[in-house]
């Protein structure tokens, strides 16, 4: 078992989720980059799960799966939302609250 | 593995009914209401505000029925735990939920948008609180997390042709989610450094040896800032000031007291369940967290004009004197879960009737500045009375409740006999004195100074205004009394029997 590349890998997913959420302005580019940071904790919970051979790693991560698709259910809910209200999907455009 | 799965014979865990109640209760009416929104669309309008809040009194039942009985209770190995503290903080959530009712009733229903999904969420969110406080486990953790924010997003976001409200909503998600998806990291981590998702199973693994490695480090450290971006600790605040300014107000009074309350539950469960033989590594964070919040929070209150926008920043401060005690779980764990349990159930009374306050000013005046709050005695002498008790409240100044809770949690940091927690004592007492200049400018205008249009006319307050206003005020005067509800519980019989 060779756990260190499934670590590597899923901290590499992490930090680029990171820089893009930090990043990138376009809604659907944050919401992408958001999916690989829970993308990079599945491959953790796998990785930790298998070592151990202990079932609680996989549940959890398909708890994660469950939970993330609520919440890009929202985030392009929001979004389009957005895209009705002002023709634009670009996040760095709400500035309207400031102080 | 499949194979495994397929042969073994499955045995449904055991469950005790009673325990799980107040949760089936709210689920039940929860259903309840979206199923009467669905079939019956405008015609079950009306019924959707007093089905919401029958739906919280019920759940008061089990949970005052549970609080009589009085034996911990236990489920799912552990993962789901019934003792005083889980049930105190079950009833503050529900009692806030309550009061968020009374808030909302006129405002939603005087908007034209949608009503029943309203209470709906709102619903939905409390279930996920209320299961929050009885979460013993990192899996059960996350998803009562994720069920109390996914509704409360939508709330923000709830008056949905409104460009302020869609920003408010759309900065709350991405920090929110963004925040929820660090700290699963954080918990994978741990899990993989453990072996477990049990709180109390990981506390047995990190306690061993002298120094903690670098991989549960790294997790606590991105678990905990997890949780400081949902009960908005400097420096992951920045959300809160806009997202309060621009969600309807009933859901503001709501983010900044139950969710902020369900984030310092969670915290307070991993914390004192599972991490309480790491103080080392948790301590010195906590002190930093809670010095930063307390002092960024009040010198960037001084400068706000609107009142939203400086209730935002107190609560930033007033986040910042409830993380204080858990500076110090090391030496004194006890006295540190008091505190924050104290000062939570104190600061929900006080910040709610705040927002109260706040809501029936803007019926006439429809504006949150704060130059619109001069001579607020001369036309409504019971609310400036009502605001004046809120304000110094928040400002600690006795004998009211936010006195009584700065008071338990100066105790836990002397109590604890050493530099840091003195030292953090003393930033306490010289915030409470910077946050008093910002409180009592709104009061010195509310009594002293002149209507700045002349306009006398009297505020219509409706009476579940009244009733919220009512209810808080009473519970704010009654605690500073010294009503102790913090000495209930010893933080080792918290991970259950």
């Amino acid at each position: 078992m060779f756990l260190n590349q499934f670590l590597l890998l899923a901290a590499a997913l992490f930090c680029i989720g990171v820089y893009g959420v930090l990043v990138r302005k376009n809604g659907i580019l944050v919401l992408m980059s958001i999916e690989i940071i829970l993308n990079a904790v599945n491959i953790n919970l796998v990785a930790f799960g298998s070592l151990t051979d202990d079932v609680a790693g996989e549940v959890f991560a398909l708890f994660t799966i469950a939970v993330a698709a609520a919440e890009v259910g929202i985030g392009l809910a929001i979004v389009l939302l957005m895209y009705r209200n002002r023709r634009s999907i670009d996040f760095s455009e709400a500035d309207l609250l400031k102080g | 593995m499949l194979a495994l799965l397929a042969s073994a014979d499955f045995v449904r865990p055991p469950i005790d009914w009673h325990a799980a109640a107040p949760e089936l209760t709210l689920l039940g009416f929860g259903a309840l209401l979206t199923m009467m929104d669905i079939g019956w669309l405008e015609k079950g309008r009306k019924f959707a505000a007093p089905l919401a809040s029958l739906a919280l009194l019920a759940t008061m039942i089990p949970i005052i029925t549970l609080a009589v009985d009085g034996n911990d209770r236990s489920m799912f190995g552990g993962a789901f735990v019934v003792d005083n503290y889980s049930l105190i903080m079950k009833a503050m959530f529900v009692l806030a939920g309550y009061v968020v009712v009374l808030l909302s009733t006129n405002y939603i229903a005087e908007g034209d948008y949608w009503e029943n999904e309203y209470y709906g969420l709102l619903l939905s969110s409390i279930l996920g609180m209320v299961l929050m406080a009885s979460s013993r486990d990192l899996i059960s953790i996350f998803v009562a997390l994720e069920l109390l924010s996914i509704p409360a997003y939508l709330l923000a976001t709830w008056r949905k042709r409104d460009l302020r409200s869609n920003e408010a909503g759309l900065k709350y998600y991405l920090m929110g989610v963004f925040a929820s998806a660090v700290m699963l990291y954080g918990m994978s981590l741990l899990y993989g450094s453990t072996g477990s998702t049990l709180l109390s199973d990981i506390n047995a693994a990190v306690s061993r040896g002298a120094d903690p490695t670098a991989v549960v480090v790294l997790g606590v450290v991105l678990v905990i800032v997890g949780f400081a971006f949902k009960v908005s600790a400097f420096p992951f605040h920045t959300w809160a000031p806009d997202t309060y300014e621009g969600a309807p107000t009933p859901v503001t009074a709501f983010l900044s007291v139950a969710s902020k309350a369900a984030g310092f539950v969670a915290l307070m469960n991993i914390v004192f369940v599972g991490l309480l033989g790491r103080d080392d590594v948790v301590e010195p964070l906590m002190w930093v967290l809670a010095a930063a919040s307390m002092t960024a929070g009040n010198v960037m209150a001084l400068r706000q004009t609107n009142i939203v926008r400086m209730l935002a920043y107190s609560g930033v401060a007033q986040a910042g004197y409830m993380l204080a005690p858990l500076a110090v779980i090391g030496e004194v764990p006890d006295t540190a879960l008091g505190a924050v349990v104290t000062y939570l159930v104190i600061y929900a009374a006080m910040n709610l009737g705040a927002f109260a306050v706040v809501m029936a000013v803007a019926r006439k005046t429809r504006s949150a500045e704060i130059a619109d709050y001069r001579g607020l005695f001369q036309y409504a002498p019971g609310l400036t009375v009502a605001m004046t008790i809120f304000l110094f409240s928040l400002a600690g100044i006795p004998p009211l409740g936010g006195w009584f809770a700065k008071f338990r949690v100066i105790e836990a940091l002397i109590d604890a006999n050493n530099a840091s927690g003195v030292v953090l004592g003393v930033v306490v007492a010289v915030n409470s004195v910077i946050a008093l200049y910002y409180y009592a400018r709104v009061g010195i205008g509310m009594w002293a100074e002149e209507v700045p249009d002349g306009d006398l006319r009297r505020v219509d307050v409706p009476v579940s205004l009244v009733a919220a206003i009512g209810i808080t005020a009473i519970v704010t005067i009654v605690f500073g009394l010294g009503f102790v509800v913090g000495d209930f519980t010893d933080v080792s019989l918290l991970a259950g029997g």
